[in-house]
């Protein structure tokens, strides 16, 4: 066996570990900072040799603004799925786009699906094996080339720029 | 609790059953499987987070202090919602299930010829 490098693998983790514990006995009290510390400092330990190698963040402001834009997205995207759900005279056009990739880390082509999947009329569908390209399926789409260029803009760019500039 | 606030929580609270309506909707209604998949994705997201912004607001106004546990079921819809979807867009595709006509785009994932499904017709025919 591997012995872990140090006693905190991975600091992000643990703290967020130490919020999610805080926040779920609803309590501040000394003990639950305690208890709840061991548990974030033991569970990434059990557990590191499951998590995939994460690349360092490299711009945490550029992360913020990221978390703020996806979060505004999602909420444009949640009226324009409900209109187009609901409006009857729809002329919906289902496609399936092949997105070529340009990351290259698991860990953020896992962060760019999961934001294409939550954001405007796209669903990430599949991974193809070689980790070049992405399978999207689009509600309605008019515009292929449009539909690639705006997700390559907004979202992979920033999410290169944070953790693999 | 004064009335503006019973009003802010009941409009968020409407919009959030709107929207997971919706949702729903789309699941029943739409055409295909991938199209289907869209409606629980997106629709219900804001409306889940309406309805927990909802119940941050009623009990801050209860118990008269913030409590943030709500936000960690957001949290993990956020992090849930697509890795779900992900997962049943890709059985759906190695399930070969139909989509409709005027889908656009050809994923290799759906050729029959590709997986070998169907055998490819062989350009001559004659020669059995």
């Amino acid at each position: 066996m591997i012995a872990p490098r140090s006693w905190l693998p991975t600091p992000v983790l643990s703290i967020l570990l130490l919020v999610v514990w805080l926040l779920l006995v609803r309590s501040y009290a000394f003990g639950q900072f305690v208890l709840g510390g061991a548990l974030a400092i033991l569970i990434p330990l059990l557990t590191h040799r499951f998590w995939d190698v994460r690349p360092r963040i490299a711009k945490p402001f550029v992360l913020l603004r990221f978390i703020f834009r996806v979060l505004g997205d999602i909420v444009i995207a949640n009226f324009e799925v409900a209109y187009l759900i609901v409006n009857p005279w729809r002329k919906l056009k289902p496609h399936f786009i092949e997105y070529p990739l340009m990351l290259e880390e698991r860990f953020t082509i896992t962060l760019l699906a999961s934001t294409i999947s939550l954001t405007p009329g796209t669903v990430s569908a599949n991974l193809r094996m070689d980790g070049k390209s992405l399978l999207i399926h689009a509600l309605n789409v008019d515009d292929e080339e449009a539909l690639i260029r705006q997700i390559r803009e907004r979202y992979e760019r920033p999410l290169k720029e944070i953790y693999e500039c | 609790m004064s009335v503006i606030i019973e009003g802010f929580i009941s409009l968020l609270l409407i919009a959030g059953g709107i929207f997971v309506f919706i949702g729903s909707l789309g699941m029943a209604h739409l055409r295909d499987f991938y199209m289907r998949l869209h409606g629980p994705t997106k629709a219900t997201t804001l409306g889940i987070g309406c309805m927990l912004i909802a119940s941050m607001a009623y009990f801050w106004s209860v118990d008269g202090k913030p409590d943030a546990q709500e936000l960690l079921i957001t949290l993990f819809l956020f992090i849930t919602a697509p890795v779900s979807a992900h997962l049943l867009a890709k059985s759906g595709l190695h399930l070969q299930l139909k989509r409709v006509d005027k889908t656009q785009g050809k994923p290799v994932e759906l050729r029959p010829e590709e997986v070998g499904e169907k055998p490819v017709p062989h350009p001559d025919k004659g020669h059995g």
